[in-house]
């Protein structure tokens, strides 16, 4: 174990003296910053796509959109997400001329990305709130679209926010990809420490301790969101 | 003030309702009575277009509301709706959801009103002195229609005896008790007309009692009802017009007396033979 020991102040010797706690935590600014601004653009055009995806559809321009929404969802679905960022980074973003950091472009690939997944998580949602809500909000001359989101998507979140946690969780740790693009987190901070060592066995760990603390600490938010949501029910 | 002409529903190829046509007056207490499965609840959620016609007219208030071109949001603030399931909403508390209507659509009428004036105030920047045009006044805040949409609705639970339940949420209610707000709730609107959906059908019987009370007393202030129920003792009690539906059409429509003493249709005969031995 003597070797181990050594391992570890190797580490430490860069993490601290080094400056290597510097692009730790930069590295883990950007995986939170990816991960969070991924999941906000998702749950808003996810929910925008759920909300398409449930219109009746008796009239022509509901069934164009929702043919749009599908394919959007089978597009994102498809494709696995590296593929999915390297084509903009490298195929789309050059061909319009547009110039984007790979921070920028990996919270925009999450945010249509995790928008096609929430979509359906969404859907689910809605669908399992009574349809009689739908009908009394009608009754009362409210439009579709204000039935939906006063009274059936609050439902709908909080029947799904375990799902949407869930979702949450796996965004995080599927940000671990994002250096295929050159955005720097929490890999590639821990990589930099590791190859100026000679010395990955310690920064992996490391990386995969602070990777399951994050998911720890989301789990219990969302327990706690959960309880709070839960007043309107008798079971607590 | 409701014309009901030649009014149809197809689900497909199953014809529910086959050309009805019924009038109902201000004031009138119309009860739908007939056998499950014989149209009354799809007649009814036709009337607000809750379900779209297939065909015929549904004249209300001089408009027909049966055009899928009419703004259907502005009539059915007219029409008051009760369902067999109460379908109070979940994620508000009681006053909450006697509000939530109200605030929303005075809500809705002062911000285009605000939005109107920004643009009056927009076009009188390039007309001459003498061509401006008055901005329309505004003389409510949104804290004030709340304030006053809660003070309503206040009253209104004085009303039905629960005012201590204002701030609880449905889910802690009794079914009867969920029933009479979702009445009042319809209430607020101030409708012309409020349509029943069998609302006592998913009650214990001994909640029954209450929520026909508060309908006896929307009777006699003269509120237009139309009820589809089940509840034969209070259609001859409280009716002005009894309808029987059979097969997507009226079959007999008669003041309550001359509908249960003396019925003519021999359906009728045979269903009131059953249900009332």
């Amino acid at each position: 174990m003597g070797n181990f020991a050594q391992k570890i102040d190797k580490f430490i010797e860069i993490f601290v003296s080094q400056n290597g706690y510097v692009r730790v935590l930069e590295g883990l600014k950007n995986t939170l910053y990816i991960a969070i601004l991924g999941l906000v653009i998702g749950i808003l055009i996810g929910t925008l796509i759920a909300t398409v995806r449930v219109i009746p559809k008796y009239k022509v321009l509901p069934r164009i959109l929702n043919g749009f929404c599908s394919f959007y969802v089978g597009l994102f679905r498809g494709t696995p997400i590296v593929v999915q960022l390297l084509v903009v980074y490298y195929v789309m973003l050059p061909l319009m001329g547009v110039r984007m950091s790979g921070v920028q472009v990996s919270v925009l690939v999450f945010g249509l990305n995790s928008a096609a997944y929430i979509s359906e998580i969404m859907r689910s949602g809605i669908l399992s709130v009574d349809h009689g809500q739908m009908e009394a909000g009608r009754a009362v001359g409210l439009s579709f679209g204000t039935t939906m989101m006063k009274i059936v998507i609050p439902q709908a979140v909080k029947n799904i926010l375990p799902t949407l946690g869930n979702e949450f969780i796996a965004l995080i740790k599927e940000t671990s990809v994002v250096s295929f693009v050159g955005a720097a987190d929490l890999y590639v901070a821990f990589n930099y420490i590791g190859s100026n060592s000679y010395e990955f066995m310690v920064p992996y760990l490391v990386m995969a301790i602070i990777y399951i603390l994050i998911v720890l600490l989301i789990s219990l938010g969302i327990k706690i969101m959960e309880r709070s949501l839960r007043k309107s029910d008798r079971r607590h | 003030m409701i014309d009901v002409i030649n009014l149809e529903k197809h689900f497909e190829d199953n014809k529910v309702l086959r050309g009805i046509n019924v009038t109902i007056d201000r004031g009138d207490i119309v009860v739908v009575i007939g056998p499950s499965g014989s149209g009354k609840s799809t007649f009814l959620r036709c009337l607000n277009c809750m379900e779209d016609p297939t065909g015929g007219q549904i004249i209300f208030n001089g408009v027909d509301i049966a055009d899928m071109k009419v703004d259907i949001n502005v009539h059915r603030r007219h029409m008051g709706m009760v369902f067999q399931h109460f379908n109070l909403f979940n994620n508000k508390t009681v006053v909450q959801n006697i509000m939530l209507a109200p605030v929303h659509i005075r809500c809705q009428e002062l911000k285009k009103v605000k939005r109107k004036n920004a643009w009056l105030k927009f076009a009188n920047l390039f007309k001459g002195k003498d061509k401006k045009k008055e901005l329309i006044p505004v003389s409510v805040t949104k804290a004030q229609i709340k304030q006053e949409a809660r003070e309503n609705a206040m009253s209104l639970l004085k009303r039905i005896g629960l005012e201590e339940k204002a701030d609880v949420y449905p889910s802690t209610l009794s079914g009867g008790q969920k029933q009479r707000v979702a009445i009042v709730r319809s209430l607020a609107m101030n409708p012309d007309v409020i349509l029943f959906d069998e609302p006592t059908s998913a009650l214990d019987p001994e909640m029954v009692g209450e929520v026909l009370d508060l309908m006896k007393a929307l009777a006699k202030e003269g509120m237009t009802m139309i009820i589809v129920t089940h509840e034969m003792g209070f259609a001859r009690e409280v009716a002005n017009k009894v309808l029987f539906i059979d097969e997507g059409q009226i079959l007999e429509s008669a003041p309550p007396k001359e509908f249960f003493e003396n019925p003519k249709n021999p359906r009728l005969k045979e269903f009131l033979s059953k249900v009332l031995a």
